[in-house]
Order: C-alpha cells, then structure tokens, then sequence
C-alpha cells in the first residue's frame, strides 16, 4: 500500500460528496421519477412506464421544444454577432480601461435578473418608456405593440446573456497574438481573409463557449417568456415549472427535464469535441 | 532605376515623445546582404518594421524599389519578413504556413503545391509538411518562418534576429545556411541582430546603430579594423583604449605621447599638436615580450606590465595586462605551433612582462569620453 495522503483524500472525498449529494442524487431522482406514473396525493406512483416519454413527442410538446429551441438560438446568434465586435474592440482598447470596461459588462450581475426583466417590462409596454419616446420624436403616430412578442423575448435574453458571449471571447480575442495578423498582412492576406483565416479559427473555442453558456440557459430561462412573452410564448423551461407547480405531473416534467439534460449534455460533448480538435494544433 | 532596392532618406521616428529614429539614411543593393547591428532599442527593428509597413515613418523618405512606400500596405509590398518570434501560424500545418502566402495570391492546385514543396525542400523540411508548429523544434520553426517567407519571391527579406532563439551549435549552422540561401536566392536580405560575430561573418555590409542613429556604415572589414568612433570600435568587437596627446604632427604620421612613452603612427585624421586622441588596439594585435626576451634598448620603447589574469580558451590564451601607469589591457595570444619560443604560453598571474602592439594596426580617434 502506498502512503496515505490526507490532504489528496479529503480533497477527492469532499469533491465526490459535494457531487453525489448536488449533481448525481437529484438527477438519478429525476430520472427514476420519469420512468414512474402520474399519482395522487404522492405526486408519483410506483409503476414503471416510458409513457411521460412518448408524451413528449406529442407534436404539441414537440413544437413547444422546437420554439425553446429557435429563440435560444436566435438570441444566441445575436449575442455571437453583437459580442463579438465588442470584444474585440474592447481587446483593442488602451490596457489599463480594459478592466473597467470589462467590470461594465459585469455590472448587470449584479442586479438579479429577474428585477432586470421588470425593468425591460416598464421600457417595453404599451405605455413604456421606448414607445413613449418614439411618440415623442414624431416617429410613430401611435404606441407599437412591443411587449408580449417573441421579438420582446429574444430582447430580454439577449440582455440577459450577452455577458456569458462577450466574456469567454473577450478571453480569447485577448490572447490572439498580434504578431500572426502582421504576419498575415506582410504574406499579403486582406483583412477579409485574415479574419476567415487567422482569426476565426484561433477564436473558434471561445465563440463555441459563449454560444454554449448563452444556448443552454437560453433554453431554460422561463420567466424572461413569462413576464415579456405572456400567455403566448411557452418553452421548455416555462413547460417544466408548470407541471411541476401549476399541473402536479412531475413524471412528466421530470421526463422534459431529462430530454433537455440530455441535449445540453450532447451539446457540451460536441464542444469537448472541438476543442480537442482545437487544440491539437496549439503551441505548448 | 537606381542602383538601390531600398533607400532610407532622413527617416525619423519618435513614440510618443520618445524618438528611435533620428534622420536615418540608407542606401542598399539589390541582392546584398545588409545588417542592421546595435544595441536593444537602437531602432534596428524599428527599421524593419517601416520597411514591412507596420508602421508609418514620421518624417523622410522610404523607397524600395524606386517607389515612394509611404501609402503602401504591408500586404502589398514586396518584402516579406521572417519574425523573431517566428508568428507561425498555430493553427495550420506546415505546408499551409508555408502556402498561406501563395495562396492569397490566387495560386492553386499543383503549381501551389509544387511552389511550397520546393521551398520546404530547400529549407530540409518536405518531411514535416503534416506537422503543425507546436510539433516541431526552435530550429524546424525557423524554418519554417523562413519558407513562409521566401516562397513569395520577395524582393527583399528583412530578418528580426531570427537566430536569438537557437542554441549556439544550432545558431552557427542556420548562419552557414542562411548566407547560402540568401546566395542561392539573389534576394536582398536585412538582417537585424545584436550579435557582432553573426554580423561580421554573414554580412557584405553593416549598418552599427545607436541611439537611433547609423554610427558606422561599411563592410565588415572596415568596422572591426577602422572604427569610425569609440562606440562603434567598443562594441564590434573587444578592444584597448590608450589615452594619447599629438607631440608632433606631419600628417598622416603623428609623434603620440602614449603614457610615458612617444611613438610614431599614422592616421587618416588631421590632429594638431597637443591634440588629445584614443589610440585603439585590439586584443590580438597586442604583443607580449617576457623578462629574458629582447635587448635594453628594444625594451625601452615597451610598456612594462605584469600579468594579472591568465584564461586559457583551447586556440587562445586570453591575459589581462596592468601597465604599470594603471592601464589594463586584454590580450590574446595564438599558440604558433612553428615557433617553439611562442608555443610556451604558460604565463603566470604576477610574471612581469613587456608589451606593445603591432604598430599601424591601431586606429587612432579624436578624443571622446
């Protein structure tokens, strides 16, 4: 037997129970509950199905999936075309405004998002402020129908999440050597095919990160379609909390729950995946 | 056309209040291998650096080729540049390194690949073609750099002390090949470095910067054997520095009272009398008589010394010499293996001794601090 090392068990054992106790149980819990029926007064009854499963391909839930699935990714296309401009030029700024630039974006945190998404609701409605100040600059004769639209949905997540893009790109457009763009310039190479070239793939692991830390909340973030989307928008993360709270079917809210675990889970798996191919090619 | 592919007229260059280049002129010859040699932060690199149009030059004129390169690009001039830090490009493979450049320029299919196979064939890498960068060694990188870099044709190739990150075998190798290259090429090369062995044995001429100024502009014969000023003659190269007056002068030969001895030299300057001057020796032209050796009278016009440091260095044995008027002078004895009184070289630290130096190998300077 080799020596014992104290601090290396306890560190392992902390980090395993932490995990078994925060991430395993709950989510074996969720999956064991899935597979069970709906019950009476026990929320769940001992009988094993697949049932909650097939109900999810029910094409009503199925276009609810799909839905979560297109405003997720669509906020999260803007994100990746709005941070990342931002990030570079915030890359390109004088070094010492760099952190307090970089603290701006972070501010927001600050504030719970959920009183961020009030906030939005008081620009956004009828008689909110945007409407308010358009009326008043003569360019609209009367208020626009702006809160309780998907375009007032994707507004609010894309606040939300543009400081998970702009973030992990900051960090990689940060270490991009300068020195390969002069390089690329002195073998000739415009700044088109620089960026297609030279740029976008050295930055390819920070784009996939910041899409993957703004796609997967964006698929659970339910209260943003709540309070800016009303009654009409309803997505995953909205159907979850209501079979949950509203409905009491928690097999089934558990087998969502499952569906959309499992995809985040692909998700990350295709990132591990590029990121290894990524870098493979790096300099030690 | 002129006769110069690059000509720098009256080039400054300041950042922020700090200038690096003061009224820079330099002319260079089509396929010549030029260095730019100084001390770090002399404006050597920054040289480079407005001729591959990183950066605009304050004032003056760049021209290579005969064309005025002030609103020129870098990505649309003829030169290209092999990087100290090489900036391969991580990300891609040797030979899409190496064919980046063609590439843009629209070449395709087998003329690219033949284009780049030939130019990693000369440089010894068509092996590593798959490989990307961070699978190599320094001295593989390097070449790379310098593929990537000559495969476009340049007319000239400006080099950014390519060789500081290699060890010292590895260094002296890639010199041999570089001057081979550059010969195979014809292309005019500019060579930055820091190194006044790798300027003096790879160059037709140098450049000695300083302080944002050419110091000294010549071949390398001129620099280390007529050093126009004391900066120029104390950095290429080790050296002695006497302190002497002119007792008379009948130009080109001067009496100098050097120490308490007078000797007759010649110079191309025009001193007068009581003039103060460096009289400049190197190591390897200082001579060294030993207690037995030569009559009274040759010994009168020696400088009586003792031996203060003894350094054997295999071909060489390097002494250091206190005159007795306070100077110390390092020397540098060659063993002889035809004369048997020089063989013995075994001088002790504490042996009086008589020195001189061959005279007329001096180079005599007007007086500077």
């Amino acid at each position: 037997m080799r020596r014992k090392e104290p601090f290396k068990l306890t560190a392992v054992g902390v980090i395993g129970f932490w995990l078994t106790a925060f991430a395993l149980l709950p989510n074996l819990l969720l999956v064991v509950a899935s597979l069970l029926e709906r019950g009476g007064d026990e929320f769940v009854a001992l009988i094993l199905t697949l049932d909650n499963y097939r109900r999810l391909f029910d094409p009503l839930y199925l276009g609810v999936l799909l839905d979560s699935l297109w405003l997720a990714a669509a906020t999260t296309l803007l994100c990746l075309l709005l941070g990342y401009p931002f990030a570079y030029l915030l890359t390109r700024m004088p070094a010492r405004w760099r952190p307090l630039l970089l603290l701006l974006v972070i501010v927001p945190f600050w504030t719970s998002s959920l009183v961020r998404t009030y906030a939005m609701v008081i620009l956004l409605q009828t008689n909110g402020w945007l409407n308010q100040l358009l009326l008043d600059l003569g360019w609209i004769a009367e208020p626009l129908e702006l809160l309780y639209t998907e375009s007032a949905v994707i507004a609010g997540m894309l606040y939300a999440l543009l400081p998970f893009m702009i973030l992990p790109l900051y960090a990689v457009l940060e270490k991009l050597d300068r020195r390969l763009i002069e390089a690329a310039r002195d073998l000739g190479a415009g700044w088109i095919t620089i960026f297609r070239r030279i740029i976008l793939p050295l930055t390819l692991p920070g784009i996939v990160a910041g899409c993957l830390l703004t796609f997967l909340p964006g698929l659970g973030m339910f209260y943003v379609a709540d309070l800016l989307g009303g009654a009409r928008a309803m997505l995953v993360g909205n159907l979850i909390r209501d079979q949950f709270l509203s409905a009491r079917d928690w097999p089934f809210g558990a087998a969502a729950s499952v569906l959309l675990t499992v995809l985040m889970g692909f998700l990350l798996w295709a990132y591990y995946l590029s990121a290894r191919r990524a870098n493979r090619g790096a300099l030690p | 056309m002129s006769e110069w592919v690059i000509e720098l007229r009256n080039v400054s260059k300041a950042y922020a209040a700090h200038a690096v280049l003061r009224n820079v002129t330099l002319q260079v010859r089509a396929g010549e291998f030029l260095t730019l040699l100084g001390p770090s932060g002399c404006g050597k690199t920054t040289i480079l650096r407005l001729l591959a149009g990183f950066e605009p030059a304050d004032g003056g004129e760049i021209l290579i080729g005969g064309q005025d390169m002030r609103t020129l690009p870098p990505e649309q001039r003829h030169v290209n540049t092999v990087f100290q830090s090489y900036a391969l490009f991580p990300h891609l493979t040797v030979f899409e390194n190496v064919a980046f450049g063609p590439r843009v320029k629209g070449v395709k299919g087998a003329a690219l690949r033949e284009q780049v196979m030939d130019t990693l064939r000369m440089v010894k890498l068509e092996d590593f073609v798959g490989r990307r960068p961070g699978q190599l060694s320094g001295g593989q990188q390097q070449r790379v750099a310098i593929a990537r870099a000559v495969v476009n044709q340049p007319r000239v190739l400006l080099l950014d002390e390519p060789l500081s990150a290699l060890d010292y075998k590895l260094r002296k190798a890639m010199q041999l090949e570089l001057k081979q290259l550059q010969r195979r090429l014809g292309i005019t090369f500019i060579f930055v470095t820091h190194d006044q062995e790798e300027a003096l044995s790879m160059s037709d001429r140098v450049a000695v910067m300083n302080a944002g100024r050419i110091e000294q502009f010549g071949t390398p014969r001129q620099i280390y054997e007529a050093p126009e000023n004391l900066f120029v003659a104390r950095f290429v190269g080790e050296i002695n520095n006497l302190l002497g007056r002119i007792v008379t002068a009948a130009p080109p030969r001067y009496d100098i009272r050097v120490h308490d001895r007078v000797i007759n030299l010649k110079s191309p300057y025009v001193f007068g009398v009581g003039d103060r001057v460096n009289v400049l020796v190197r190591p390897e032209d200082v001579r060294i008589w030993r207690e037995h050796e030569g009559s009274a009278e040759e010994r009168a016009a020696l400088f009586p010394a003792v031996v203060e440091a003894v350094v054997y260095k295999g071909s060489t044995v390097d002494l250091a010499i206190r005159l007795d008027s306070g100077d110390v002078l390092s020397t540098t004895q060659f063993f002889n293996e035809d004369d048997q009184a020089l063989m013995n070289l075994d001088f002790r630290e504490g042996e009086r001794v008589f020195v001189d130096w061959v005279h007329d190998w001096e180079t005599i300077l007007p007086h500077e601090e």
